[in-house]
């Protein structure tokens, strides 16, 4: 029963929800990886370091460099019959390209797992978090995402795995990469950061997210937004955190001029402490937040990052 | 160039669920009904395909009990040709909707095949690539703009760090995220007409596919509530709540 992983990495190494799946992978059975792109032997041996991890395949070529859900896809499908499960973190990658092995191989995936009960049963969310479903897999072989923030990231060192070459696999090039434009930030990625600042419609405008970025500063955190902002125009949607955006659990997560729609709710209410700032006591983020202020925020954020100077 | 649009009813976005108490499910009798939000940007962005001349019919299908002919009737009024309902009782889970509609492409055609990236129900996020599997297609998903130039479609897909492009061959699925269009609301008279278009009505042993769920649902259970916490007075009391009693910053 030996698990393979397919894991998100980048030029830092490997991305933090993939650590999260071989966390959930451990739970599951020996544990064996993937890392597909071009020119990734950094990365390959960074997956090596990861304990619990017995093998890493490294599929290294030019098909895989941009991560098209079409070749990785076949390779995944032709490296299957070795193993009982196949994993990936529910990021943007691994949710376009499960679905598709699982269909290859008549399996119906189950997506977006918050916790691991046997080798056949899951809990995953369901209805924007509203409820948990625990389900029980007839399929032989299990396809599965992993919800990063249901499981506590492996650490990046401790390991010591062999490296093997994938096989190649030839497919019909019909998906082309054209181009990508991805956010320039300093900053850590949202769903990697242990704090994590959100602004909501409250904030009025995008050019007012500077005053976020000056707490974010201090605080090292991440910066992020409702819906309600993204759909404003404030930001660019990569910022939203919600149902149908990322979902976070840092150790602090500050919402402010955020009302707490549901949709936002599902993304971050397993933070270990809220912080909410909003000027309308009713507003119902006061319900999930341990600490919560009613006040201006353009008057409060201001004070709150001159604070943290005098707390530092 | 024809396009095939899936709409699934789903409980409205605006109501809030409640979990059954003996763990069965969530209610869903009595609830307001609607078309999955995603499935609506998908039909608009195939009515407005049509609009620019770009495609020639738009075919709405919907899956499930009799009562998914209205949310097909909610997709003729804003613009769909035609529909077609497979009705079935049974529970039907991404794979046999994969596999149903895999059926129904190979009878219409279509060029393109258009879906919203997840359902709001079971959230799965699945339907659109399983469908691109079985079909041997190239998929864009979690799309924020289309275009579509001569045989290859332009898709731009909303991914973790921003936005990625990518070129497929058609025929392609495609399948979308929230910042593709905003759906437009039926208009009266589209409403009436909509009555006039015709709606084909299969079950899934017409199209030689069997839907029973491979997942079966154990139970489903609230998830465990947060407690409010406490109002602070001031941001100097906030920062030091933060620091000496939580011990986050």
């Amino acid at each position: 029963m030996t698990v393979l992983v397919v894991l998100d990495h980048d030029s830092h190494g490997i991305k933090q929800p993939a650590r999260s799946a071989v966390a959930a992978a451990r739970q599951l059975g020996p544990v064996h990886v993937l890392v597909a792109g071009e020119n990734i032997a950094a990365a390959a041996e960074a997956a090596a370091r990861l304990p619990g991890v017995e093998k890493v395949i490294k599929a290294d070529a030019p098909a895989y460099a941009h991560a098209l859900a079409e070749p990785l896809a076949a390779l995944l499908v032709a490296l299957a019959p070795d193993y009982t499960h196949l994993l990936a973190a529910a990021t943007a990658s691994g949710k376009n390209v499960m679905p598709r092995v699982a269909a290859l191989l008549d399996v119906q995936p189950i997506s977006d797992v918050s916790a691991v009960v046997d080798a056949d049963t899951f809990i995953r969310p369901i209805y924007a978090g509203n409820a948990l479903a625990t389900v029980q897999s007839r399929d032989a072989k299990k396809v599965i995402t992993v919800r990063a923030t249901g499981f506590d990231p492996v650490p990046a060192d401790g390991g010591a795995a062999e490296i093997v070459p994938a096989p190649s696999v030839d497919g019909p090039p019909r998906a082309r990469f054209v181009s990508a434009e991805l956010s320039k930030s300093e900053r850590p990625e949202l769903t990697a950061a242990r704090v994590v600042i959100s602004g909501g419609r409250g904030m009025q405008s995008g050019e007012n997210f500077h005053l976020l970025d000056t707490i974010a500063d201090r605080l090292h955190a991440a910066v992020g937004a409702s819906r309600a902002a993204v759909d404003a125009g404030f930001v660019p949607n990569d910022y939203q955190v919600g149902q149908t955006g990322k979902i976070v659990a840092p150790e602090l997560y500050v919402a402010v001029g955020i009302s707490g729609a549901i949709q936002h709710l599902a993304g971050m209410k397993d933070s270990k402490v809220i912080v909410a700032i909003n000027k309308d006591e009713e507003a119902p983020i006061f319900q999930v937040a341990d600490y919560g202020l009613v006040a201006d925020l353009f008057k409060a954020l201001p004070e709150f990052a001159s604070e943290l100077e005098k707390a530092s | 160039m024809k396009l095939l649009v899936p709409v699934k009813r789903v409980v409205d976005y605006n109501v809030k669920v409640r979990v059954r108490a003996d763990g069965s499910g969530v209610e869903t009798s009595g609830v307001k009904m609607s078309m999955n939000p995603f499935d609506e940007i998908a039909i608009e962005e195939a009515v407005r395909l049509k609009e620019k001349g770009l495609a020639s019919e738009i075919v709405a299908v919907s899956m499930g009990v009799a009562a998914c002919a209205e949310t097909i009737r909610t997709a003729l009024a804003m613009g769909a040709d035609r529909g077609i309902l497979v009705e079935t009782e049974v529970e039907l889970q991404p794979l046999a909707v994969a596999k149903l509609l895999r059926a129904i492409v190979e009878k219409e055609s279509p060029g393109m095949v258009i879906l919203g990236k997840q359902a709001i129900d079971d959230d799965m996020n699945a339907t659109g690539q399983m469908l691109a599997a079985l079909l041997g297609w190239p998929q864009g998903t979690f799309a924020s703009k289309l275009v579509i130039e001569g045989d290859q479609a332009l898709v731009t897909r909303e991914v973790d760090g921003g936005l990625e492009t990518v070129s497929l061959t058609l025929p392609a699925i495609v399948t979308t995220d929230l910042r593709l269009n905003e759906p437009r609301y039926a208009s009266l008279p589209n409403i009436m007409k909509a009555r006039k278009k015709p709606i084909d009505i299969l079950k899934p042993a017409d199209l030689g596919v069997d839907p029973s769920p491979r997942l079966a649902v154990l139970n489903v259970a609230e998830p465990p509530r947060r407690q409010a916490g406490k109002k602070v007075a001031s941001v100097a009391e906030l920062v030091d709540k933060l620091k000496n009693e939580a011990k986050v910053i």
